[in-house]
């Protein structure tokens, strides 16, 4: 039995009715001058949106669900229809369970109140008794980190400190579907990870999550399922992987190892097979976790096909709009370059300095090359990866910085006179 | 079914089968969830508590605003129609006879005041969470009997001080109070929900708030106004409300039961009428807010 049916969902909106509330006397002197036009526009069709159309699925308990889509695809009306904030306009839902919504970390916080009174108050917002709170209330001190401004009003919380303790609270939730919507966006990236670990320790102790996010790494690292909508309509609808590439290459996505099984579909030229590429450490292993300060190799492992061949590769690192910021060669190995390499298989790593790179998603592109300039063939966009803050370039600066890059530079100054 | 263990060792297990709960496109008039409105009691008592701790966090003298506001309008009101223009046919303390006009008043217009603007105001958490949109006008309308009760205390003051036995009669001073209460939180469910859609609801309501104030029997007695006015008194339910209240405390023989079931009447009616155009709206608050 699913825990959520969801059945040819449709929601039909009024564009420019939300957010435009009317004036009364606007209506009368409307109704007064023109009274047979008043009525023919009251009448009359208003332009309408589908933000939802014939959307239809299941999910089981215990399901973590992803869904995805690009901004005004229906993941928020959807959401609202689940948690009945707002009514569809056809079709139906039935829930077998208490759905917990966390459609905005912190809603319904007040300012002048502590954080132990927003606790209790968010918590019955979020439809949890009392006694269900007073239980919890210790756990979601220590989840959201707050011990020390627990009795502080929240007016003089950091945006981070507000959003850890809304999570906080949202997913101590005994609800049976944690519905969550875009709350990584903002916090560190430590309290995001710890968050990540919360959902899935909800999902397995038998809760179903529904998980919406831009952040598809996320989604990756979480869901095992996941929904793309588009348009209001359902595109794809199964395993996270497959649905992901189903959404086509959207930049916030990393992508730190790529491996070629099949020899026959891996991309090659005239003298080398590509195996596979990857981020990785000074030690060659693998590195999950990338900073402004530190150093990464990017290794490509190859096979060379034949005698005679004198391979060379090529790489290009991207910013997020595909800018190139530098492209490197590896003629600078008097051991390798120029000269024939024997058949086999073959690992080269590019070493990246650290405290080189600004914060931000980049993306590498990989060419390899042969003897002749047309022997060369390509890779665009093979990993794909966001580079942390790192506070050693920071010092104690703490506003933003310009550009793709962060370089640590030497500065000198000297007194005259 | 039983499912995986949680951190604590304990085991989710779902012996019982939910109870479904089916979200679609209403169809027909009104919709008023009994069962649903006694799940979210705790809520209720949040939303009125915090907005009780609100109201006086910061402030110097707290709660005693719920006594200074009426108190000094009804020592004006002695000075200038005790004094000046003579308001005589009271025989009791003109001080003691606005004091109670007045306290139930202040409880009506404040509650109206705020009852109007509290979806609007409260749009952040109308369109991110959901509970019974109700509760938010009815929560402010619970806060106002806070102050109420701590001005009640005031009226025991003046009774000893002008030397008014208590009689049993004090007990049914609730009764008045809870037709206010419905007929504010009546007038304010109307407001409200007029308000997501027309923000003119925003200047209307004081306008509204200060007619009444003169058509009330606060700084008067009923029985002065003959003629048509006395009529059109009659038909505003805080006439005879605030005729039982003055009854209950000062003295019980003059209760007027022909006013207080008129009032009755029109009370319950934009009571109900107020329940069921709310939740005839109330689904389409979160689209249009």
């Amino acid at each position: 039995m699913p825990l959520i049916e969801v059945k040819n969902l449709s929601k039909l909106y009024v564009i420019g009715r939300k957010q435009q509330y009317h004036r009364l006397t606007e209506s009368i002197t409307m109704l007064m001058s023109h009274p047979v036009r008043t009525i023919g526009m009251a009448t009359a069709k208003k332009p309408t949106i589908w933000a939802l159309k014939n959307v239809s699925f299941n999910v089981n308990r215990g399901e973590v669900v992803g869904i995805i889509g690009a901004n005004g695809a229906g993941k928020s009306t959807l959401l609202k229809i689940l948690t009945q904030i707002t009514y569809p306009t056809e079709g139906e839902v039935r829930l077998r369970g208490r759905a917990g919504a966390l459609l905005e970390v912190g809603t319904g916080f007040h300012p002048e109140l502590t954080g132990r009174e927003n606790i209790y108050q968010n918590g019955a917002l979020l439809g949890m008794k009392k006694r269900e709170i007073d239980k919890k209330f210790d756990e979601i001190v220590r989840f959201s980190e707050m011990e020390k401004f627990i009795d502080t009003p929240v007016k003089r919380y950091s945006s981070g400190m507000y959003v850890r303790l809304g999570f906080a609270v949202a997913a101590h939730l005994e609800s049976d579907i944690l519905i969550v919507d875009e709350v990584l966006a903002v916090g560190d990236a430590r309290f995001q990870k710890k968050c990540l670990r919360k959902m899935k320790d909800v999902s397995e102790g038998g809760r179903t999550v529904l998980f919406v996010s831009h952040d598809l790494t996320s989604i990756k690292r979480l869901c095992s399922r996941t929904i793309l909508l588009k348009d209001g309509r359902l595109i794809s609808d199964g395993d996270t992987e497959k649905v992901i590439f189903d959404y086509g290459g959207d930049i916030k996505d990393t992508t730190l190892k790529r491996d070629w099984k099949d020899h026959g579909e891996a991309p090659q030229n005239g003298s080398a097979v590509l195996l596979g590429v990857r981020i990785c450490n000074e030690n060659g292993e693998d590195l999950t976790e990338l900073t402004t300060d530190t150093p990464f190799g990017i290794e490509i492992r190859y096979l060379v096909k034949q005698e005679q061949v004198h391979p060379g590769l090529s790489l290009t690192l991207h910013d997020t709009w595909h800018y190139p910021i530098f492209n490197t060669f590896n003629n600078h190995e008097p051991k390798w370059y120029g000269r024939t390499s024997p058949p086999g298989i073959y690992r080269s790593i590019c070493m990246v300095p650290g405290k080189l790179l600004n914060s931000g998603w980049f993306s590498i592109s990989v060419r390899l090359m042969g003897k002749e300039h047309s022997d060369s063939r390509l890779v665009p966009e093979v990993l794909k990866l966001e580079i942390l803050d790192g506070p050693l370039v920071r010092g104690d600066y703490t506003g933003d910085y310009h550009g793709v890059l962060r370089p640590q530079l030497e500065w000198i100054t000297r007194k005259k006179e | 079914m039983a499912l995986g263990p949680d951190r604590k060792g304990e085991t989710y297990v779902k012996t019982t089968t939910e109870p479904i709960q089916i979200i679609k496109n209403r169809r027909g008039l009104f919709h008023i969830n009994l069962k649903e409105l006694w799940f979210y009691r705790e809520m209720l008592l949040f939303l009125t508590w915090k907005e009780i701790t609100i109201r006086y966090r910061q402030t110097l003298l707290g709660a005693l605003w719920a006594v200074i506001q009426p108190l000094f309008l009804s020592i004006i009101f002695t000075v200038i129609f005790g004094n000046i223009v003579s308001i005589s046919s009271v025989d009791v303390p003109y001080l003691l006879f606005t004091y109670v006009g007045l306290i139930l008043w202040t409880y009506f217009s404040n509650t109206l005041t705020y009852a109007s603007m509290s979806l609007v105001s409260n749009a952040n958490i109308l369109s991110k969470a959901y509970f019974p949109r109700i509760l938010l006008p009815l929560s402010v309308c619970l806060v106002g009997l806070l102050d109420y009760a701590i001005a009640v205390i005031l009226i025991f003051v003046f009774m000893i001080y002008f030397n008014i036995p208590p009689t049993p009669w004090l007990v049914f001073m609730m009764v008045p109070l809870f037709l206010t209460f419905l007929l504010a939180a009546g007038i304010g469910f109307f407001l409200s929900a007029i308000c997501v859609k027309y923000r003119d609801v925003r200047y209307a309501t004081p306008f509204l708030i200060q007619m009444l104030f003169f058509v009330s029997p606060i700084f008067y007695p009923v029985h002065i106004s003959e003629g048509w006015f006395g009529k059109v008194l009659l038909f505003n339910p805080l006439t005879g409300i605030m005729n039982a209240q003055r009854a209950c405390i000062i003295d019980h023989t003059t209760i007027d039961w022909l006013s207080l079931f008129t009032a009755t009447c029109i009370t319950l009616i934009l009571f109900i009428g107020g329940v069921l155009y709310f939740s005839r709206y109330d689904r389409e608050f979160a689209d249009v807010i």
